[in-house]
């Protein structure tokens, strides 16, 4: 016999000026291989068409469904029903402007993001169509790649306490992403540069070091130790700076 | 009337749309690309395996060049490609690769020594020369000479989009995502923009543009299983049909990809089979090799999704509760491969399927994948029928895959399309100025709002879900692999049903604000009109090549049928108007035998 599942969902539709915030109820039973995906799906088909929810690739791949699944950020595409109690509390990630329900708004956060900490390949050296490419040690690519794993989902902005308090603090998503930098022949930014970026209580120094986005990263990236990388680094640069004749 | 004037409007903002916008905005143009997610969430983030480029690095790419590319390419289109469009296209992909390279791309890289890869269940060596260490490698995929698809692990559309962003990010390219375009803003001659729909607020807005792109994109989803996101809903295609006078090309060459898994349809990479994986039936025994002696299960994707198919009709398949699939085994190539190589087929196979691929079978099936046709464009993206308007990207029909599109000749294009149409549009932009007539622009902002308007207050009418599964129902029935004319009729007349149908939708819910069953009613008479031009032009072309694949025509038929189908939605209509034009005018490589596929040829 299977489970009937309650799930409690958000809702609040902000241009909607009846619409009150609150939780409501709903009955699905569960089936075998069910997910989140399939379920918040069949909800909307059979039950109420105007649930927001925000799904793309619902391979775990593009980042679009991040939620608070049961008080945990995480990947609604790839959460199995089987691995949920009787019921299921759904909520929309913190930390991200809400659109309605549980769809946030990460595009314009991540943007800001990136133009803040100039996420982009820093090189004076102009692209010559007729040339080889620059040969790099592929175990440098692969660390790389590593890194870039990441899908700007927001669950360790949503698992941050700094985040929480702090509606500028930059992320474990924009440390990692910075580490990915420090870690490519191609960008030629110094431990200066990056400083002026991360450097700040809004950078590296923010981090209360709770580390609730290791714990939630969906990729399963070492953000731990991206933190420590760009922190040491960091700290380091910040004690130059204090030494005369330094910058 | 709120309006918002820039010099290019990219409508999507995956790989394509945003490499054009690049090469506009670094040209000094303003240039604001729309897209239904933010940008980085874009279909191009899953293409798995790789891109083809012929660089010819590594030791089993050795003596590649775009010629060879060019056979290849032309070959797996079954010769329904544009030749001058797909040598532009291999002369060009080494130079984009490697400008993806100096934008930040972790390409993987040569390694230099001995080491063991597999072919098929095989187990061989090679060995990569000191001189080349150090520059970017490539894998195996299906239907190529060489090892050509350049990779990072098998997440490579997602290693090349987050640079790509990047890029766009830094020359100030701007995105404004969750936006819909729901119809272009021309005068039968020009296109002068779009009218959109904010999806966080449900405002309408109008876009004006000298130039609008047109790179959203496939219209998978008009099926019921497909690899595809579920953004992936034709939304471009639509726009351009809906003008009247722009024409969708070759709609009927739908690709079906061999390794969707069961069940979810989630895409497990043709790198999978190129990195030395093979297809077991459910005796578990390889059963490529007694139809593909030579490529085995690296034959083009149509080939080998017809053999599986086959081989399941024959009652060699697996039985499941989602119906009969097919095994695909890499236990072989070890776990340290796949968990550095197939990371996220990895990832997908123990989230979604609950089994570990390095000791485990992977359940698959041919599964749509791929949308051949789309916006009809010359060489230089420039759309039929409307000056002013262009198309790149999935979303187009350059018309470089003709039949059947090679796997990693997709992200390939996005790219190296994407640096062509850019540089022609950033052209057009020097010498074109439109004339802005506001009563036509009113006039189209209208008569969105109205079709809001009536979905919003109808009180009685057709469900929008039921509609939509009826839509994909009709065409997993009668337009999936193999196609005849008496599905093909069927599926014909049961669309048009069900587009007239879609003339009385009731909103079940209230549509204000970013109501998604909103989004979805107007999205659906297109989408429908969409499924009519592939059932129709299925139908009506009278052969098999590519992935258009007819039992009652079972030979390829260059006598009559080296042609491209053009599509055409006059307005009050319910079947496109079709048309044809030859499918290349200019011949490198006359037709011939595609050395692998088998099937009859006439001409």
């Amino acid at each position: 016999m299977s489970r009937k599942l309650k799930y409690s969902i958000f809702r609040y539709n902000p241009v909607d000026p009846d619409s009150k915030p609150g939780m409501q109820e709903f009955f699905l039973q569960e089936t075998e291989n069910l997910n989140l995906f399939v379920a918040l799906n069949i909800l909307r088909e059979v039950q109420d068409p105007s649930i927001q929810f925000d799904f793309c690739c619902r391979a775990g791949i593009c980042g679009a469904c991040g939620m608070v699944i049961n008080g945990r950020p995480g990947l609604a595409c790839r959460t199995k029903t089987a691995d949920l109690p009787d019921q299921v509390s759904l909520l929309p990630l913190p930390g991200f402007r809400l659109v309605g329900d549980l769809s946030v708004d990460t595009g314009s956060w991540f943007r800001a993001m990136n133009e803040k900490i100039r996420s982009w390949v820093h090189t004076d050296k102009e692209f010559d169509p007729q040339e080889q490419e620059v040969c790099m040690d592929n175990r440098v690519a692969e660390k790389i790649y590593e890194l870039d794993r990441c899908i700007e989902c927001g669950c360790c902005i949503a698992a941050c306490a700094t985040a929480q308090m702090r509606v500028d603090f930059l992320g474990a998503v924009a440390m990692n992403r910075i580490a990915r930098f420090m870690i490519d022949p191609r960008d030629k930014r110094g431990h200066k540069d990056y400083f002026e970026v991360v450097g700040t209580d809004q950078g590296i120094f923010g981090c209360m070091g709770l580390l609730g986005c290791q714990d939630v990263c969906p990729k399963n990236i070492p953000l731990q130790d991206q933190l420590a990388y760009v922190r040491r680094k960091m700290g380091w640069q910040a004690l130059r700076r204090l030494m005369p004749g330094q910058a | 009337m709120r309006v918002i004037y820039t010099d290019l409007l990219c409508i999507g903002a995956g790989l394509a749309g945003e490499r054009v916008a690049i090469e506009a905005a670094q040209a000094g143009f303003e240039t604001v690309c729309l897209s239904l997610v933010p940008s980085r969430r874009s279909h191009s983030s899953a293409a798995q395996g790789g891109m083809q480029a012929a660089l010819g690095n590594c030791i089993k790419g050795h003596g590649d060049c775009p010629d060879v590319h060019f056979q290849d390419t032309v070959k797996g289109s079954d010769w329904g490609c544009d030749q001058e469009v797909a040598r532009m296209f291999v002369d060009n992909a080494p130079v984009a690769i490697r400008q993806m390279d100096y934008w930040g791309v972790p390409w993987n890289r040569v390694v230099a020594g001995r080491s063991c890869y597999y072919k098929g269940g095989e187990r061989l060596e090679k060995e990569e020369p000191l001189e080349k260490t150090g520059l970017i490698t490539a894998r195996d995929f299906g239907g190529t000479a060489r090892w050509r698809a350049c990779f990072c692990s098998d997440g490579t559309g997602h290693a090349m989009l987050y640079p790509l962003d990047n890029v766009a990010v830094k020359y100030g390219v701007q995105v404004h995502d969750r936006t819909e375009a729901l119809s272009l803003i021309h005068n039968g001659e020009q296109c002068l923009g779009a009218v959109v729909r904010c999806l966080k607020t449900g405002r309408l807005l109008a876009y004006l543009a000298r130039a609008t792109l047109i790179a959203s994109g496939g219209f998978g989803r008009i099926y019921r299983a497909s690899t595809n996101a579920v953004i992936n809903e034709g939304g471009g295609q639509i726009i351009a049909l809906d003008t009247g006078v722009v024409p969708l090309g070759n709609m009927e060459a739908v690709q079906f990809h061999p390794t969707g898994i069961v069940p979810t349809d989630i895409l497990v990479t043709e790198g999978c089979r190129g990195d030395g994986g093979t297809l077991l039936d459910v005796k578990q025994e390889r059963f490529m090799p007694g139809y593909e002696p030579e490529k085995a299960e690296l034959a083009s994707r149509d080939v080998v999704s017809r053999c599986m198919h086959e081989h399941m009709a024959r009652g060699l398949g697996v039985k499941s509760p989602y119906g009969d699939h097919l095994w695909l085994d890499i236990r072989h190539l070890g776990r340290e491969h796949i968990s550095v190589k197939l990371r996220e087929v990895d990832e997908i196979c123990k989230n979604f399927l609950g089994i570990d691929p390095a000791e485990q079978l992977i359940p698959v099936r041919p599964t749509q994948h791929y949308s051949m046709g789309g916006v009809r464009t010359d060489k230089n993206g420039a759309a039929y029928g409307l000056k002013g308007l262009f198309s790149a990207g999935e979303a187009a029909c350059w018309d470089m895959h003709g039949f059947n599109r090679l796997g990693g000749n997709s992200l390939s294009e996005t790219v190296v399309a994407g640096m062509i149409v850019g540089r022609k549009i950033v052209e057009f932009l020097q010498g074109h100025e439109i004339s802005l007539n506001t009563g036509l622009v009113r006039n189209e902002l209208k008569k969105q709002q109205e079709r809001i308007n009536r979905l919003m207050s109808r009180d009685s009418g057709e469900r929008v879900y039921d509609l939509r599964n009826r839509m994909q129902d009709i065409l997993m029935d009668y337009v999936g692999i193999f196609r005849n004319e008496k599905d093909l009729n069927t599926a014909v007349d049961e669309l048009r049903e069900v587009l007239h149908r879609t003339g009385n939708l009731k909103l079940s819910s209230s549509g204000t604000g970013a109501d998604p069953e909103l989004a979805l009613a107007l999205r659906l008479p297109g989408m429908v009109r969409l499924a009519l031009c592939v059932a129709y032009g299925a139908l009506e072309r009278r052969e098999s090549r590519g992935s258009h694949a007819r039992q009652d025509y079972p030979a390829r038929n260059d006598r009559d049928w080296l042609v491209r189908t053009l599509a055409c939605w006059p307005e009050s209509r319910d079947l496109p108007r079709l048309e044809y034009e030859p499918a290349t005018r200019i011949v490198e490589i006359p037709p011939g035998d595609r050395g692998y596929g088998g099937g009859g040829v006439i001409s």
